[in-house]
């Protein structure tokens, strides 16, 4: 019923930033597959008069107050970071590509 | 550097269409998802908690009071206000988000299709109201801070590698969404910016926001194209984070004259985002959109929706303020001024102390008068809003009311005002302090006029011709023996009695 590429597969991995190797995307691609076939499955059952959820449970408007919570020691959370520097997170650099003229 | 068109000349050829996007940081205590404070300027990283960093395990919850800014937002420009939404999640890696996603608002906006009348001069001294339509107007999280390190301008070109400070993600923020925004021809820019500055008016008038563009409460992002008149609307650009009134102006002018120089060569415009620099008003392309970003956004599974009963919505609206515009207008009707006064009032930033002044009992005119006169001047000179004077409407109305009675002439009052901004007092404090009274006592002022007539024959000679206007010399003479002190006019009526002219 449905078919994934193997080109679709790389565009996922893109997205998700995963580097797979060439001979793994037949293999994901069959399994997307088998995945997106036992959804249809489920879409035979629903008939059009259900509504599609998104959350498992029916209840709406579920709100805290506007009120301030203890935040945590910035040491505590800088030292689960590879990296930290003056008192902020320190990533790699972001852009590799030289500025476009 | 870009060729720019003559502004005229591209009008003449190219109708442009603008759509504007505005980020404005909602004023909670607590953040959009968790109870971490929202104050600006904090050590980096000390307004962070296992929800704003997204570690594992934790779960956000909505803010009822950033839910109720943003109705009373919708209300206020009119929208409609959805009966059931959701909030998305829009999956980007940007290490500015620490979970790899931003929540947000995809198809399911809290409130939709409203707009916002601005009113712009026109070249020939009328104004024009122009009807900005409101697209949508929706909730998500702002991002973090990064600060970029090594290379040569701080920029994220060329660094070596980038210092993130989480304080601000997750901070509520509301997207306003204009629709395109056509037939405004060479009033574009200035469409622009009265749009953006109305917009910041309502939301201080709404009490949600701080709205300050200089500490990013409030961001703007222009969008414009240019095509031939009658033909399709053009490519677009969006020019980020345009982040001052006069900004988006310029911005928007600048757009207009390099788009035409494109057309004008026969070039396409791409489709890009686009920066803008306050210090020469230019804009330069910045991350090309060929690839188009796929958010793979879905509704968020941590988040129910948001089903905001009408009951609820109808007691929002009762909440909400007379808004700038209505108060405006009211205003001016009841001080009947013309607009260019109102204007006056209004850029000064005096237009609540004006009316507060009025109420405590000065007169319209003379709360204008001093407000826009000695205490403007006042400010400017230390670099202070008017508000942030030190001088209350009560202190302005009192100082009014002395002039009116005559006790006060506006030299004095002028004194009198310098010293309650200097700290000085009350103004009865400050006119016994430095013996501020008018001189009207006749025998107090027979004496320094007899001296002036003594000093001042040929004006006299010239009074006793007929040439009344002379009297000013004399006049002026008495009020310089008085320090000013004098009553001008009783000292007139002297003059003329004692010289039988
Ligand atoms: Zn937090």
């Amino acid at each position: 019923m449905s078919a994934i590429t193997r080109a679709e597969v790389v565009h996922l991995a893109r997205l998700a930033r995963l580097d797979l190797p060439d001979d793994a995307l037949t293999h994901y691609a069959e399994q997307l597959d088998a995945i997106l076939d036992a959804v249809a499955m489920v879409s035979e059952v629903a008939a059009d008069d259900v509504p599609a959820t998104s959350h498992p449970v029916p209840l709406t408007n579920v709100f805290r107050d506007d009120t301030n919570q203890p935040c945590l020691a910035r040491a505590e959370v800088l030292a689960q970071a590879p990296a930290a520097e003056d008192g902020r997170f320190r990533v790699p650099r972001i852009l590799d590509d030289e500025e476009p003229a | 550097m870009s060729t720019l068109v003559d502004y005229d000349d591209a009008l003449s050829r190219y109708e442009p269409v603008i759509g504007l996007e505005v980020h404005v940081e909602l004023g909670t205590a607590s953040k959009m998802f968790c109870g971490c404070p929202t104050t600006f300027g904090g050590q980096p990283n000390t307004q962070v908690c296992p929800v704003c960093l997204g570690l594992p395990g934790s779960l956000p919850v909505v803010n009822r009071a950033a839910i109720e800014s943003t109705i009373r937002m919708g209300l206020a420009l009119n929208c409609d206000i959805a009966s059931w939404c959701r909030f998305a999640r829009k999956n980007y890696f940007y290490p500015d988000m620490p979970k790899d996603y931003q929540i947000s608002q995809y198809d399911e906006p809290l409130c939709t299709d409203g707009y916002l009348d601005v009113s712009v001069p026109t070249p020939d001294g009328e104004v024009q109201v122009v009807r900005v339509g409101i697209e949508r107007v929706h909730m998500e999280e702002d991002t973090g801070k990064l600060t970029h390190t090594g290379g040569a301008t701080g920029r994220i070109h060329g660094a070596d590698y980038s210092l993130v400070d989480y304080n601000r993600a997750g901070i509520p923020l509301v997207e306003i969404v204009t629709k395109p925004v056509t037939g405004t021809g060479a009033l574009a820019p200035m469409v622009a910016r009265a749009y953006v500055t109305a917009l910041r008016d309502i939301m201080r008038s709404l009490g949600v926001s701080d709205v300050r563009m200089e500490e990013g409460s409030l961001r703007c992002d222009a969008n414009l194209s240019l095509a031939p008149p009658g033909e399709p609307w053009g490519t677009r650009t969006e020019t980020k984070n345009v982040n001052s009134l006069r900004s988006v102006e310029r911005s928007v002018t600048f757009e207009i004259r390099r788009q035409a120089a494109v057309l004008d060569g026969g070039g396409t415009i791409t489709q890009e985002t686009r920066h803008f620099h306050e210090d020469d008003g230019s804009t330069t392309p910045g991350r090309s959109k060929e690839e188009a970003e796929d958010y793979r956004y879905f509704p968020e599974p941590d988040l129910l929706p948001v089903a905001p009963d009408p009951v609820w919505v109808d007691e929002l609206r009762g909440t909400l303020p007379e808004l700038p515009a209505v108060r405006r207008a009211r205003l001016q009707q009841e001080w009947g001024i013309s607009d260019f006064d109102m204007d006056s009032v209004i850029n000064a930033g005096a237009l609540g102390l004006v009316e507060t002044t009025i109420a405590a009992g000065a007169d319209q005119a003379a709360a204008r008068k001093w407000w826009l006169g000695e205490l403007a001047r006042t400010a400017k000179e230390r670099g202070v809003d008017l508000a942030d004077l030190g001088v209350t409407p009560v202190q302005v109305a009192r100082v009014a009311e002395l002039v009116a009675a005559g006790t006060l002439n506006d030299k004095l009052a002028r004194q009198v005002l310098e010293g309650v901004a200097a700290g000085e007092g009350e103004p009865d404090a400050v006119i016994a302090a430095r013996g501020l009274v008018l001189v009207s006592d006749d025998d107090a002022l027979l004496a320094a006029l007899d001296e002036a007539i003594a000093a001042n024959q040929d004006a006299v000679a010239k009074i006793q011709e007929g040439k009344v206007q002379a009297a000013g010399a004399i006049i002026g003479a008495v009020m310089k023996a008085t320090r000013g002190q004098a009553d001008a006019a009783r000292v007139r009526e002297l003059l003329l009695e004692r010289l039988g002219a």
